[in-house]
């Protein structure tokens, strides 16, 4: 789960990690009194959405930037009204875009440097890692790949934290001294706190700034948590913002089912994450385009495929289906029965491949056989693949 | 021979009297499995019934293992408490544990794997459909399944299967038993991010099992062990060996229903770890229906007999 950037500073200053003083507004009505509670300009306006590269993004009505320098509260309300429910189009968004609900209004801060941080896990050792680098406010992605030397890391022992040494040995690398090394130091004490007791999964700081005043400041804050642990956060929970997430996605995951669009135009129905994925992988392969990712689980009951297709069928540029599914436990007759069901009560007029295999088989493609439906049986993987590629060509 | 578990095998299950814990243990125990204990805190002196089986559960799996011996734990309990339920199956000195439980927080499992580090017990999983190795009966009856695979699909023989999907576990399974080609052990290793055993760790057992004549090795995008068993198989495995990767088509930065597969950076995309492999020797199944055949490409290459 990913929350915005107001709320994630809001966060930190919880946890006593140091951030320019900001205020958020959710409509215009707002703007000019969340600018009075800011000291005097000049002042950043930053639209609130769940993706990055904000500053280079694009309105559709063709405004640009997303992340804009005011050098006076004047401006700052110009540019906020300018941003306020136009869609934000950046490198991470999509064409599609995310329309702006929040402006986030801060004050400018007087950097003398700027430095990236991140805490996340570390899948090499199981264990949370805090990478730094001096090259900060940049696509850290590029900094990895052209000055890799500039990339700090230091392993936490989970049972033990950060060790006096390990910070020591991080904030030289920063070239840290004197107040700031104090300041970044306890920064990043703070931050690892927030990232371990929230059950995030990631915290970025891109960029991390101190001033000429020798303040340490997170200008940015970006946080995604782990969504197993949300049971026991309900105080972040309440940070979900329904407006950044896909309604067909939000949907799926009312019957339990794991959806993801793309942009594709056959959709697939699969049990397994696994097999999900190497279905999307053998329609491509097949040179078809899978138009999502949907895995009904383990189970797939008759009210799953039924949700299942209609959730499929809502994306208008779905021109066929492929049900592949590995009846292993479940009797393939229970689900080829919930797909005559579910294809029946939708009314399906798309071409339909479906691939049983699995316990009771053979009484599953009886059945399909038997429906009177116009579906297609494939026998293997390929064989499925090859004929809903052909059948939508 | 096999790995991990035989029909052997002494199983406990924690969970049992839970919905999914007590499906499965019926149909291990339909399969043929040796399940000797169930452990649910509370409801120890009850037991746990089906057909003429009548298996003990216990208060702790300490009690459950001195009362019967059991040296396997298979862990269905809900999420919450799962990192519990394995910690105390480590304590107990069990061989193995196999954590099933699917949605076990991240932190948790930092927490278990530091604190089950250097104690003699493996574990596998979490999110993990679990370990079969078949038996000689009919449909492969007789052997020991350890989680929710099914187990009919199996065939005896010498074909070890590594994943983490479940069925892509099953899918390849079910391939080489239509081929009249059967398995030694089928290991699913789970799907999470942070997990007790990993790719290497079961291809290393595969590759001292003198019985295990070639290996499927099934991965996915995210992370790296795909990509450093492809080096130590280079480097040490005469065997042969097919892999497979699924999530070409996955857009980078989406987590593809297992918490792990997720694209981060350009070493840990399926084209990244396809290359690896060719570049290891080992055989690229091209889609997931080549699974079968393209290890059989491998054993013919090398000269070895499957079956």
């Amino acid at each position: 789960m990913n929350i915005h950037e107001y709320q994630a500073k809001a966060l930190f200053e919880k946890f006593g990690v140091p951030v320019p003083k900001g205020v958020a507004a959710k409509s215009p009505a707002e703007f000019e009194s969340a600018l009075a509670q800011l000291p005097d300009a000049p002042v950043v306006v930053k639209s609130q959405i769940h993706a990055g590269g904000r500053g280079k993004g694009t309105f559709t009505d063709g405004y640009k930037g997303g992340v804009k320098f005011a050098k006076t509260k004047a401006d700052a309300l110009d540019y906020a009204n300018k941003m306020f429910n136009n869609t934000l189009v950046t490198i991470q968004t999509g064409p599609a875009g995310r329309k702006v609900q929040t402006i986030y209004f801060t004050h400018a801060s007087d950097i003398k440097k700027e430095y990236y941080l991140a805490i996340l896990l570390d899948r090499v050792t199981s264990r949370p890692v805090i990478v730094a680098s001096t090259e900060g406010g940049v696509e850290i992605e590029k900094v990895a790949h052209d000055t890799p030397e500039k990339i700090f890391k230091i392993v936490i022992d989970p049972a033990y934290g950060i060790a006096d040494f390990q910070m020591r040995e991080l904030i030289a690398k920063l070239g840290l001294a004197g107040s700031e090394a104090k300041n970044a130091a306890k920064l990043i004490r703070n931050l690892y706190t927030c990232y371990w007791e929230t059950d995030a999964a990631m915290i970025e700081v891109n960029p991390l700034i101190t001033t000429p005043t020798g303040d340490v400041l997170a200008l940015d804050a970006k946080v995604s948590f782990d969504s197993n642990a949300l049971y026991r956060h309900p105080e972040i929970v309440a940070l979900r913002d329904l407006n950044e997430e896909d309604p067909k996605e939000i949907e799926a995951s009312k019957f339990s089912l794991s959806y993801i669009a793309l942009d594709g135009n056959i959709a697939c129905l699969v049990n397994g994450a696994g097999l999900a994925m190497s279905t999307m992988d053998i329609i491509k392969h097949y040179g078809g385009t899978p138009a999502n990712f949907l895995d009904v689980g383990g189970g797939a009951s008759k009210d799953q495929v039924i949700a299942a297709f209609k959730i499929i069928l809502g994306d208008p540029n779905v021109k066929g289906i492929l049900v592949n599914i590995f009846g292993g436990i479940m009797d393939c007759n229970v689900i080829a029965t919930g797909i005559v069901e579910a294809v029946k009560e939708v009314g399906l007029k798309l071409p339909l491949v479906v691939r049983l295999e699995g316990n009771n088989v053979a009484a599953g493609k009886a059945t399909l056989a038997n429906s009177g439906l116009a579906l297609v049986s494939g026998d293997t993987m390929a064989d499925a693949a090859q004929k809903i590629v052909k059948l939508v060509a | 021979m096999s790995i991990l578990i035989s029909s052997e095998t002494k199983i406990l299950i924690q969970g049992i009297t839970g919905d999914f814990g007590g499906r499965h243990a019926k149909l291990s125990l339909d399969y043929g499995t040796q399940i000797v204990a169930g452990v649910t805190p509370g409801k120890g002196g009850l037991f746990f019934e089906h057909g003429t089986h009548k298996v003990p559960i216990f208060n702790s799996v300490a009690e459950a293992v001195a009362a019967t011996g059991a040296t396997v734990a298979v862990v269905y309990v809900p999420p919450p408490f799962a990192g519990d339920a394995i910690l105390e199956g480590v304590d107990a000195g069990l061989d193995l544990v196999v954590a099933i439980t699917e949605g076990i927080p991240i932190k948790d499992m930092i927490r278990v794997k530091r604190a089950i580090a250097g104690k003699k017990t493996r574990l596998i999983g979490p999110n993990c459909p679990g370990v079969v190795t078949p038996g000689t009966g009919k449909d492969s009856f007789g052997g020991c399944r350890i989680g929710i695979a099914p187990g009919y699909i199996h065939k005896k023989g010498h074909v070890g299967v590594v994943s983490r999907s479940g069925t892509l576990t099953y899918e390849a399974v079910f391939q080489l038993t239509s081929k009249g080609i059967g398995q030694s052990t089928a290991v699913g290793i789970g799907g999470d991010p942070v997990n007790g055993t990993s790719h290497l760790d079961v291809i290393k057992l595969f590759n001292e099992d003198p019985d295990t004549h070639g290996i499927i090795l099934i991965g996915e995008i995210g992370g790296n062990a795909e990509v450093e068993a492809a080096r130590w198989i280079k480097a040490n495995c005469k065997k042969p060996v097919a892999g497979f990767i699924a999530g070409a088509t996955a857009p980078a930065g989406r987590r593809m229903g297992h918490a792990g597969a997720i694209v981060g950076g350009v070493e840990d995309t399926a084209e990244a770890k396809i290359a690896v492999f060719k570049e290891c020797g080992i055989e690229v199944a091209i889609t997931p229906s080549d699974m079968a055949d393209a290890l059989l490409r491998s054993a013919k290459a090398k000269g070895v007999t499957l079956s």
